[in-house]
């Protein structure tokens, strides 16, 4: 049971009269997850916690779950599940009181509520684990609690704030595919804040790029990554080389330009680093303009040698030698 | 593990300073049950000074006990909600009202016990009810009670925890009690053993609010110090070592035994 999301002119002002969010309009649809994307600072939280109902937006604003108007609707009469970046699980209850927390306050039976955190701990693989203490978990341990937690009560939608970005890479990896494949099961509205754009890319059905408080492009991570809006949504989503072609400036994409060996070439080879998948290569014109390529790690040109530099991007349909800006 | 020097020390200078401290513990204790402390413990023990302060003074006990009781009430139910007002508003206002709370502390009892006086002393029968005593010690003893919730409420993340509550569907009243109160007892039971221990103690300021018929346990104890034999004071030192030292350890145990059971 997913709802739509809808926000209508939503801003907040802080009483300092700073601005983390110009008025915006926002569409989720149910069952749909939605990444916030964006840097430091840009608001993510602020959206968040407006769409919570732990904020309360700017006079005007106005939040629907399903065409419901909740902007009066404090969030726990909202029925959010919501995962915290800090985690903000109780100390002073046990893996299981924690998880049938949201059950206990909503007064679900006693053998109903307990069936549900077994089913919880099982989902969530921390069977055995249901009188641990809080302080006694690792951190996926925890994260996992957390998240158990947020869904036991089986929420209208479901809020997560960066919920990985505590967690070593390679866990961080290995619990985001457990999410994608939590959320895809419970096929449930979502709201996922990272600033991390493979995570982005990974989850969303759709991203929100985020600048400064506001939107700055929504829509599938192939449009953001191939069909940026601007040069910051460029620029955040992956590495971009701009570059002056007869048809006027364009952003590429280090992996979408080739190197070819060439006396003539307009670029010199100032470094190669391996980096695995790819070889970085930096490269540098006689009037000190730099470019990014990667290529395979096949006869990759070293550094002295000049080379000439070849689009081979979707963002172009031909390919056409470059001429540096 | 081999000790070094330093162990050692630290050790002997411990146990010196307890023994220096203990001392007049002990020499109390025993005159308060010497026969005749002028000739010494050659003329025998005797329960005698005990049953004479009893009789005379037992009502003082009786009275202590409930005024730290009353005091420890009146401070957990002003004490934990002002802390917890405090520590959720992070302002210049709550920190000037918590420095104001705490002043009491740094005034000189006799005062405070003067402005009382001043304040509330012609109001009805307040005088010389014991409530009067036991408006002095709230006055005292609640800044103890305030800062230690206060420290336990500020080291929590207390916003992240309430949120989270909230957003499990918890009302205010549900995450107060379930999750805000559970979480602070540790500084509950500490600010708790302060209050009963201060007013229990209390002398300064009971000396100047007492009446005859409000007389405390210390106050008592000076007047058998002046006018008394030292037996009889002696042994009114035992009666309070014996009254406290035990309700001290329950309460300590209490708070060691909420502690396991929080985490
Ligand atoms: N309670 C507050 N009072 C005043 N300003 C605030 C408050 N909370 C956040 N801000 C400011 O609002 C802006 C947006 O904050 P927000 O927390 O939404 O950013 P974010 O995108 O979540 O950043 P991060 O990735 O660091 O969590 C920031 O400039 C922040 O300093
Ligand atoms: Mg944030």
């Amino acid at each position: 049971m997913s709802v739509a999301i809808r926000l209508a002119g939503c801003g907040r002002t802080w009483p300092g009269g700073s601005i983390a969010l110009h008025p915006l309009d926002l569409d989720i649809a149910a069952g749909e997850t939605l990444v916030l994307l964006g840097p430091s600072g840009c608001g993510k939280t602020t959206l968040l916690r407006l769409i919570a109902g732990l904020e309360a937006p700017d006079a005007g604003g106005r939040v629907f779950f399903d065409g419901e108007d909740v902007t009066r609707l404090p969030i726990e009469r909202r029925h959010v599940g919501m995962v915290f970046q800090s985690y903000a699980l109780f100390p002073n209850m046990d893996v299981a009181g924690n998880i049938g927390y949201g059950l206990r306050v909503r007064g679900v039976a006693r053998a109903a509520a307990r069936r549900r955190v077994d089913e919880m701990l099982a989902m969530m693989r921390l069977d055995g684990l249901g009188g641990r203490r809080i302080e006694a978990l690792s951190g996926g341990q925890r994260q996992r609690v957390a998240l158990a937690r947020a869904i036991a009560p089986r929420p209208r939608v479901l809020l997560l704030d960066e919920p990985l970005s505590a967690l070593d890479a390679r866990l961080r990896e290995q619990l985001r595919q457990e999410i994608d494949a939590l959320l895809r099961s419970l096929g449930i509205t979502a709201v996922y804040v990272t600033h991390d754009q493979a995570e982005a890319m990974a989850l969303g059905d759709r991203i929100a790029a985020m600048e400064k408080g506001r939107i700055a492009q929504i829509g599938t991570g192939r449009d953001l990554y191939h069909r940026p809006a601007n040069d910051f949504v460029a620029g955040f989503v992956g590495d971009t080389n701009r570059l002056a072609t007869p048809e006027g400036e364009r952003l590429v994409r280090p992996e979408h330009l080739a190197l070819r060996r060439s006396a003539t070439g307009g670029f010199t080879v100032v470094q190669a680093t391996f980096l695995g998948p790819v070889v970085r290569v930096l490269l540098r014109d006689a009037a000190g303009r730099e470019l990014r390529a990667d290529v395979p790690d096949e006869d990759v040109p070293a550094p002295g040698e000049r080379v000439a530099v070849l689009f081979q991007g979707r963002s172009l349909e031909t390919e056409a030698a470059a001429s540096p800006a | 593990m081999r000790r070094g020097i330093g162990f050692w020390t630290g050790l002997g200078f411990t146990l010196l300073i307890s023994a220096f401290l203990i001392l007049p513990v002990l020499a109390s204790v025993i005159a308060g049950v010497t026969a005749n402390q002028f000739v010494g413990l050659s003329s025998g023990l005797t329960t005698r000074w005990l049953v004479e302060v009893w009789a005379n003074y037992g009502g003082t006990v009786l009275l202590s006990l409930r005024i730290a009781l009353a005091t420890l009430a009146v401070t957990l139910l002003i004490g934990i909600p002002a802390a917890y007002v405090l520590a959720r508003h992070a302002g210049v206002t709550a920190r000037l009202v918590e420095e104001a709370l705490v002043m009491p502390v740094a005034v000189p009892g006799i005062a405070t016990a003067l402005g009382l006086i001043l304040a509330y002393g012609a109001v009805g029968d307040l005088r010389a009810s014991w409530l009067f005593i036991l408006a002095g010690h709230v006055v005292f003893c609640l800044p103890f009670m305030l800062r230690s919730v206060l420290a336990v409420l500020l080291a929590l993340d207390l916003k992240g925890l309430e949120e989270a509550a909230r957003a499990c569907g918890a009302s205010w009243p549900q995450r107060f009690l379930g999750v805000v109160l559970p979480n602070v007892s540790g500084g509950v039971l500490a600010g708790s053993l302060m209050v009963v221990t201060l007013s229990l103690g209390e002398f300064n300021m009971t000396l100047l609010l007492h009446t005859p018929f409000t007389r405390t346990l210390p106050v008592g104890l000076a007047d058998a110090y002046t006018a008394l034999r030292t037996e009889m004071a002696s042994a009114y030192t035992l009666i309070f070592f014996v009254l406290i030292v035990p309700l001290l350890s329950a309460m300590q145990w209490a708070a060691s035994r909420a502690e396991r059971l929080g985490r």
